[in-house]
């Protein structure tokens, strides 16, 4: 994923940062080796599958925080609304 | 016949089809302006695009397909969960970037974007009919979907053209009320769609395991070799690779879609994607235990149970779920979750055809046969044409075998992912020449047909021989990975000659949200 060159600003350079944030559902999620076992089990779920529900949680917690540290100024999106 | 359960059934779809008209009405816009019937106005919140994008994503055949693959094959089926998780991430970096060049230049499409940051109309050609071609079969099985839940209600099991009665009634409804209201009829049915749906796979939940004796009990009686992933044996990298690979080449593929991208561009505003990148996941999680049922299906044996034995024959495990349904509620409550089934597939259909209408006339009839239409005759021709396509769908569903629109699916999901280069990589860099993305799409479409090919189009999953390891991976991304080698070497030599260059009608600042946009 590249970024367009020459665009950041250094008070956004600090921002950007937390989009690195976003990188930890794929690690977790796609390195299949390390939750394709039963134990531990949650009440008699098998690690698979609770582990996957819980990155449902956390991924949609990363999402939120990361909108909220780089957010924009909204003004900017809607001075040019119809 | 369960009258019961077809009363609630028809009752429930009689209020979404009075809602579909109604909808018209809704936030009042010129619906002769492609960008208010297509689009509904832009002007759709964070509420609506969440029950929009939900219905459109997680479709009838999602409900139906994803436990009927958990049913049959196993733990693999599960990878729509890490699919749907990963792409929001993505949808939160990425789609925020191009609603903001879309509004800027009232781009409908995707097409409508390549060719304004290209100024190649072959360019944008190549990716509204990959758009159209994908779509087509998608809205087939949608009404596979609800031809299943017609048939678990004792409804034209018969077979035979009378059999496909109710379906037509239920198309001829949702091309109705498609033409009259455009994307405002989805997004306002999408609504009571997606609340039967959390109503259903919540109840299923709670229910089925309490009725096996708990959670322990459930996941106990699935055979350990469906439980969990299989371990690889020596020299591949068996289900693993193919687990992975499906995630990750689904979640990119997902937002290349039409329909989607219909979805995304009818928000309000950027903001609105970047927060529903946050929310939308609540649905991955019901997708998740909407997957868990397939187990639920297999636990309580429903496949050996004699009542079901003749649509089984029909419908095979695509009926694992309606037989759950049957099995464990009583009828009016069966009807419930019918409907919610029925329902979730004319959401999904009625967007996905206006998604390729919008492509059609956009990039194919304004593009290349009629230049000089009036806006009007624009919308006109994109309201007739949605119409086309969903005739189109029933006839595919109706007279030729169910096996083609799900290989054609499977197809649709490895051509799609061909227009990643042109569309995305488009939004960040103006580096790639558009003639060589054409022919890396090329390629990618030969790679990727031939792939799926050699498994003779049952499977998407092609080994790949690496250095003496076999690695199992998603066509769509080993075709990806030939079309993006393509454009890298193809681009620098193209762009020594300026004529192939085109013309960018954007600006640097039109794409001022999402990944690297921090300037005010």
């Amino acid at each position: 994923m590249s970024r367009t060159p020459g665009r950041s600003t250094s008070t956004s350079a600090g921002s950007s940062w937390w989009l690195l944030l976003l990188l930890i559902p794929f690690v977790a999620l796609l390195w299949v080796p390390f939750y394709n076992r039963f134990d531990p089990a949650l009440f008699g779920i098998p690690f698979f599958y609770w582990y996957q529900f819980v990155w449902v949680i956390l991924t949609s917690l990363i999402i939120l925080l990361v909108d909220s540290r780089t957010r924009e100024v909204d003004a900017a999106d809607r001075d040019d609304r119809p | 016949m369960n009258w019961t359960a077809i009363t609630v059934f028809v009752l429930l779809f009689g209020l979404v089809t009075v809602l579909g008209f109604v909808a018209a009405h809704w936030r009042r816009g010129d619906l002769t302006e492609l960008h208010e019937w297509g689009l509904a106005g832009r002007r759709l919140g964070t509420v609506i695009t969440w029950f929009l994008l939900g219905g459109d994503v997680y479709t009838a055949y999602t409900f139906i397909a994803v436990p009927a693959l958990v049913f049959g094959a196993g733990a693999i089926g599960f990878f729509a969960l890490p699919y749907t998780i990963i792409v929001y991430p993505l949808v939160f970096l990425i789609l925020p970037r191009m609603w903001a060049v879309a509004h800027r230049h009232n781009y409908i499409t995707a097409a409508d974007f390549v060719q304004g940051r290209y100024g190649s109309r072959w360019l944008a050609l190549a990716v509204a009919v990959t758009g159209i071609v994908a779509t087509m079969p998608y809205i087939a099985l949608q009404l596979l979907g609800l031809q299943v839940v017609i048939g678990a209600m004792g409804v034209g099991t018969g077979g035979g053209l009378a059999g496909d009665i109710p379906l037509i009634i239920a198309f001829v409804i949702l091309a109705a009320f498609t033409y009259t209201s455009g994307l405002r009829a989805p997004a306002m049915i999408a609504v009571v769609k997606d609340t039967l749906i959390y109503i259903t796979v919540m109840a299923l939940v709670i229910v089925v395991p309490y009725q096996l004796g708990g959670y322990g009990k459930l996941f106990a009686a699935i055979p350990p070799e469906k439980l969990l992933l299989p371990t690889p044996g020596a020299g591949t990298l068996g289900q693993y690779s193919a687990y992975a690979t499906l995630a990750l080449g689904s979640a990119f593929a997902l937002f290349l879609y039409p329909h989607t991208m219909t979805a995304v561009l009818s928000s309000s505003s950027a903001q609105v994607i970047r927060r529903n990148a946050a929310y939308l996941p609540a649905y991955s999680f019901l997708l998740g235990l909407l997957a868990l049922t397939g187990f639920m299906a297999l636990a309580a044996g429903v496949a050996s149970l004699p009542e079901f034995a003749p649509q089984f024959e029909q419908y095979k495990s695509n009926f694992a779920i309606p037989a759950l349904i049957l099995h464990s509620f009583p009828d009016w409550f069966a009807g419930v979750a019918f409907a919610a089934i029925g329902i979730g597939g004319l959401v999904p259909a009625a967007i996905m055809s206006i998604a390729a209408s919008n492509l059609f006339t956009r990039n194919i009839y304004v593009a290349f046969i009629h230049p000089n239409c009036t806006r009007a005759q624009e919308t006109q021709n994109a309201k007739l044409v949605s119409l086309v396509v969903k005739l189109g769908a029933l006839v595919f569903i109706i007279f030729l075998p169910l096996q083609y629109a799900i290989q054609l699916q499977l197809l649709g999901g490895i051509w799609i992912s061909q227009t990643i280069p042109a569309v995305i990589f488009g939004l960040y860099t103006r580096w790639f020449n558009p003639w060589a993305l054409l022919i890396g799409w090329a390629g990618g479409l030969v790679v990727g047909t031939w792939m799926a090919g050699t498994t003779g189009f049952q499977s998407a999953v092609f080994p790949l021989q690496m250095d003496g390891l076999t690695v199992p991976g998603y066509a769509a991304l080993y075709a990806l990975a030939s079309n993006v080698m393509l454009c890298v070497v193809l681009s620098p030599i193209f762009n020594q000659a300026r004529a192939t260059r085109g013309s960018d009608e954007t600006a640097a600042s039109d794409y001022r949200f999402g990944l690297g946009s921090r300037q005010q």
